[in-house]
């Protein structure tokens, strides 16, 4: 094609690439638009639920619907916090995924550490039936894991919520193939040094396995964050739930909470993990891409 | 997936510093030291998985409910989940579930994928973020977030779809368009993540094929049919099982949604469990439905295993 165009007139040639520019700057710019409409379309629900939440009541029932309220309001905030114990419900969250995100990296990058790094016998075995377990749905163990609980005591606690989650197996698969990919030359030059494998772990694997971690811990957190059936199995008291179960067991089947009250309790549920993404986005969705879950 | 193979041919035996054994008391602390290393999760695993599923198995048994002597009443339990027919019919609504959220999820998730991936895009970064978002908001947060939406008398969408000519009704309350609602939730939830994993894919795709490619002279859908489409195999298998697993295991959006109605029509297996264990508080039979579920999910996996292994094999 470029014999083509050095072929022609200097000026003739100037404005087949001017053309040419311009045509591909009007795609790229069309293109742009349409997936602009497309995301504005799925992000529909999320528009919805931050505009609804600024609504009165008498707006977010109204007919026909708006899209945009015509008085902002902060009426359904203070009712969220005045009709339900909010803060409580925020604070448990912050308890149970916080504390589950904790535990479950400390046991899981110990035990990914082992199986990367530590040739032991048995070694493949453990990582196949971890894998293995990985399969098997959470739903399928509730009842045991109930009982367990019950028997315990620990039924509307932290330790029920927490205990139970403090290691998964998908965090150790996932870390164990980050750690695999290290370069083997740190921690054996550290080791002929006189290193003892805590220390291997602590200094030189953790600090180089950040971006990993990260993934993780976001991972846990909203996971558990955001999970449903787990609190309300494990709190009958609603002032152990969490944000996401407390909405729930309100609305339930024939919920009469206003839909404007709701949203803004949704709003609040959903701010810190949003923040937390937007923070490290990056690198989070890198991380997803090419750590491990291929 | 990366995992470590062991090199073919004799053994490398690293000396004791390196973690080979050395002499039988540093044998004994490494062997300590390996033990503390793993002992954390492996308890908790042990405990709160390997234990439950032990548990599980025998509870599915008898007719525990929580209370008094628990009875063995061998496969009734079995028995009534493939004979009851609410059951059954919760079972086949799983299917359909799965049946329609695997393919689409696939589809929404490779097409937005492929569209981001192109060069011609401006603002990649920005969309890839945006779209990514439905995946850290609550299924619960999500379903009622569509719940207004789709409401029959306040809801925008409705509304908009009516001044276009489109009367969908209550969709949440029609025993035909309720699973297909409940599915649209799902798969708005979670495109975003399998989109990102379709991305990775396509980022390993060796940009030396489209050239070769476009020096053979193919364009658009035959560069996608032909390079594209092939490479992404095992990407597409992996985002096909997880996705699978997923759809057997749907509970939120349908317990915020639709609380399996009308009349049974988004009952699922989970929704099952849930009502059968937690409030009929039938633990011995919620307890045989959730074999039955562990059951085809791992059948699933083997068959996803398998596919994966002979791929492999045909791809060396």
């Amino acid at each position: 094609m470029s014999a083509v165009v050095s072929a022609a007139r200097p000026v003739e040639r100037d404005a087949v690439r001017i053309r040419a520019r311009r045509r591909e700057r009007v795609i790229r710019w069309s293109f742009f638009a349409a997936f602009l409409v497309v995301t504005i379309a799925i992000m529909l629900p999320v528009i919805i639920i931050v505009l609804t939440a600024f609504k009165p009541v008498s707006e977010v029932n109204a007919y026909p619907p708006t899209l945009l309220p015509t008085t902002w309001t902060l009426d359904n905030f203070a009712t969220i916090f005045s009709d339900l114990p909010f803060l409580r419900l925020i604070g448990n969250s912050v308890v149970f995924a916080g504390g589950v995100t904790v535990f479950a990296l400390a046991f899981d990058s110990l035990a990914a550490y082992a199986l990367a790094r530590l040739d032991f016998r048995g070694n493949r075995v453990l990582l196949v039936v971890i894998i293995a377990s990985l399969m098997i749905p959470f739903q399928a163990t509730l009842i045991p894991i109930y009982q367990l609980v019950s028997d315990l005591g620990w039924v509307n606690t932290f330790l029920g919520l927490i205990v139970p989650r403090a290691a998964d197996a998908f965090g150790i698969f996932f870390l164990r193939q980050f750690f695999v990919s290290l370069p083997r030359d740190l921690d054996n030059a550290a080791r002929i040094d006189g290193a003892s494998e805590w220390r291997i772990f602590r200094s030189i694997v953790l600090p180089n396995a950040v971006p990993a971690l990260l993934t993780l811990a976001i991972f846990t957190f909203v996971n558990n964050w955001n999970d449903l059936l787990w609190p309300l199995v494990f709190t009958t008291d609603s002032e152990m739930g969490t944000i996401t179960s407390g909405l729930t067991l309100l609305t339930g089947p024939g919920g009469i909470i206003p839909q404007g009250v709701m949203m803004a309790g949704s709003l609040i549920a959903v701010l810190p993990l949003a923040v937390m993404f937007l923070l490290v986005q990056r690198r989070f969705i890198e991380s997803v891409a090419s750590t491990g879950l291929k | 997936m990366t995992t470590t193979t062991s090199r073919p041919g004799r053994r490398y035996r690293p000396p004791a510093q390196l973690g080979g054994r050395g002499p039988v008391g540093a044998t004994f602390r490494r062997r300590l030291t390996i033990v503390g290393f793993l002992a954390p999760a492996l308890v908790i695993l042990g405990v709160f998985v390997g234990w439950p599923m032990v548990s599980a198995l025998r509870l599915s048994f008898t007719d525990a409910s929580g209370f008094g002597q628990e009875k063995w009443v061998g496969l009734d339990n079995y028995v009534r989940v493939f004979t009851d027919s609410d059951i059954v019919r919760s079972i086949g609504n799983t299917a359909l579930y799965a049946v329609l959220f695997t393919p689409v999820a696939i589809v929404v998730a490779l097409v937005l994928a492929l569209l981001i991936n192109s060069p011609r895009l401006p603002f990649r970064g920005f969309f890839r973020t945006t779209l990514f978002l439905p995946f850290i908001v609550s299924l619960a947060v999500a379903a009622f977030a569509w719940s207004y939406l789709l409401d029959p008398q306040i809801g925008l969408l409705n509304y908009w779809l009516q001044a276009l000519g489109v009367r969908i009704g209550n969709v949440l309350q029609d025993p035909v368009l309720a699973m297909p609602t409940v599915v649209l939730v799902a798969v708005w939830k979670s495109f975003g993540f399998y989109m990102v994993i379709f991305l990775a894919g396509l980022q390993e795709i060796p940009t030396s094929l489209y050239e070769a490619a476009q020096l053979d002279g193919a364009t658009g859908w035959k560069r996608f049919t032909n390079v594209t489409f092939p490479m992404l195999g095992n990407t597409m298998a992996f985002v096909g099982i997880v996705a699978l697993i997923a759809a057997l295991q749907a509970f939120d959006q349908i317990y915020v949604l639709t609380g399996g109605g009308p009349y049974r029509s988004t009952q699922t297996i989970v929704m099952e469990i849930y009502s059968s264990g937690f409030k009929d508080l039938e633990l011995g039979f919620a307890s045989a439905l959730s074999y039955v579920l562990l059951i085809a999910t791992l059948l699933l996996s083997l068959v996803q295993f398998l596919f994966f292994g002979r791929r492999a094999e045909s791809a060396s």
